[in-house]
């Protein structure tokens, strides 16, 4: 119960911090859009997408983008709580770590959902749709949020890692590779053929492959296993990653009283 | 032996960091309602003490009570009874003064409603009634720290902990938190303070500690501890040793007596 209520709290702290900051939140959602903008019309014309259409691939891989995007705001966050003494401070009150953590795990998915909104908008606006109904489209949202569950607990633990919100900027230039060696801009068919292998098992490729496929949009698919298995790894992947980066980042937390 | 009900009483604390000794046999026992000086070089070992002593990070041997409760097995009772002032202002710099105030209040596990009222009780009392819907971001150096010492005072604590609480404040600023630890000293919270200031701790201590490499090597009020050092300099006037001769002979680095006043 206390639990419960201690991750409440720390969650509505995050939402303050929307209130007090609207315009850096503002600044937060609209990058990913800026960023779909520039790939879809910049870039856009010169991708050779099979049938045609290169939002309808993009826009899924810009959602699957958007996920990623939160481990390095969560990094951040981690980092910055530490050199502010804030994270001390609640250790020396009776709040669980457990609470601590889940909070930051609520905080994230609602940040999250509100990114999705705002892509999803973004994509509408540009001509994209899902084309086969809410129960996928539901379910593709799932998918893409069950990611970002999975990511929350890599970013606590590099947050703890990492100390520092200096150390913190070396995840934000790792993430951008992580996430273009992917099937979010591109099919990995188009890759040297060791780079695609990579780009086809990463676990952003699964999301993006599967929802892809839920929400009716061109999969421009290669027949790999792992684009055939989109869904499976998409629910896979992230079972995975939580099961190694919880229990690190709760040893990680657990090690700041040594 | 029996412990104080409220105060703090280590025994024998080790702490190691890698290779290095920080904490070497530290023991210390601050009675119940009284203000407590740590003092001592930098290195010497108060953070790694204070941290200790408000269970951020467990002793490799030895045992601590804090406020009536066992730091080390029983953590979570101390953290209900306990207050920490660290180096660093540590509110959040985006909330406003109320916001952070309620914040911890509800962490702590206070109500809503009774969070909010001690919050404003808080706010009143540190003057920071004007400021409290600003964000923490646009505070002076001396309101930051007025509410980083209300924020510690949220659960009504038994014993507060102050880590060179006022490091880095101007002088008016400092004379301002002094007079609002002198108050909760007169309220009967139990005071430990860590300081380089030796002027801070002869205001403000009832007795001093003193720490140097990872030990206490004189304990006492101000003036047994000036006592120890005796009345034998040599100087034209008669006047007791002050504060920093007392720290430099009884931490060893005796040679800038003189050089230091």
């Amino acid at each position: 119960m206390t639990m419960l209520r201690d991750s409440s709290t720390l969650t509505r702290r995050i939402l303050l911090h929307w209130r007090q900051r609207p315009v850096s939140v503002l600044l937060g959602l609209l990058f990913p859009v800026l960023l779909v903008l520039m790939f879809g019309y910049l870039f856009g014309g010169a991708m050779a997408v099979p049938d045609g259409d290169y939002i309808a691939f993009l826009i899924p891989g810009m959602l699957a983008m958007t996920m990623l995007f939160g481990l390095d705001a969560m990094v951040v966050a981690v980092t910055t709580d530490a050199a502010k003494g804030i994270t001390e401070r609640i250790r020396s009150m009776p709040v669980s770590g457990i609470a601590v953590l889940a909070g930051r795990c609520w905080a994230d998915l609602l940040n999250a959902v509100v990114g999705l909104v705002v892509m999803i908008a973004a994509g509408l606006a540009m001509g994209w749709r899902p084309e086969h109904g809410i129960g996928s489209t539901l379910a593709a949202l799932g998918l893409l949020l069950w990611l970002r569950f999975a990511l929350v607990w890599i970013g606590i633990w590099l947050g703890l890692l990492l100390k520092t919100p200096e150390a913190a900027v070396s995840v934000q230039v790792l993430v951008w590779p992580i996430g273009f060696v992917s099937s979010a801009f591109v099919s990995p068919d188009t890759m040297p053929g060791w780079l695609g292998a990579i780009a086809d098992w990463n676990p952003l490729s699964a999301t993006a492959t599967a929802i892809r496929g839920l929400f009716g949009n061109p999969t421009w698919a290669s027949h790999t296993w792992a684009a055939d298995h989109a869904v499976l790894l998409a629910l896979a992947w992230p079972v995975v990653l939580t099961a190694i980066f919880l229990p690190l980042a709760w040893r990680q937390y657990r090690f700041l009283a040594r | 032996m029996a412990y104080g009900e409220d105060g703090i009483r280590a025994r024998g604390l080790v702490k190691r960091f890698g290779g290095a000794t920080v904490l070497d046999g530290f023991d210390l026992r601050v009675g119940s309602g009284t203000v407590c000086g740590l003092l001592g070089p930098n290195g010497a070992g108060k953070t790694t003490a204070v941290r200790i002593l408000t269970t951020l990070i467990r002793p490799d041997a030895g045992e601590v009570r804090v406020a009536g409760q066992d730091a080390i097995r029983q953590p979570r009772q101390v953290r209900y009874r306990i207050g920490l002032v660290g180096q660093n202002a540590s509110v959040d710099e985006i909330l406003t003064g109320r916001q952070n105030l309620e914040m911890f209040g509800r962490l702590g596990g206070l109500g809503a409603r009774t969070a909010r009222r001690r919050a404003g009780e808080l706010l009143a009392r540190f003057g920071l009634d004007e400021a409290a819907g600003r964000s923490v971001a646009g505070y002076s150096g001396g309101q930051r720290r007025r509410l980083d010492l209300a924020a510690s005072l949220i659960l009504t604590p038994q014993v507060i902990f102050l880590d060179e609480p006022t490091t880095g404040l101007d002088p008016a600023a400092r004379i301002e938190v002094w007079a609002r630890i002198r108050e909760l000293a007169d309220t009967g919270t139990t005071v430990l303070l860590t300081t380089q200031y030796l002027e801070e701790a002869d205001r403000l201590a009832d007795r001093i500690a003193l720490l140097d490499a990872g030990r206490i090597v004189a304990e006492g009020t101000p003036d047994e501890l000036k006592a120890k050092v005796g009345p034998d300099r040599v100087e034209t006037i008669t006047r007791k040793p002050t504060l920093d001769e007392v720290f430099l002979r009884l931490t060893g680095h005796e040679t800038t007596v003189g050089a230091a006043r």
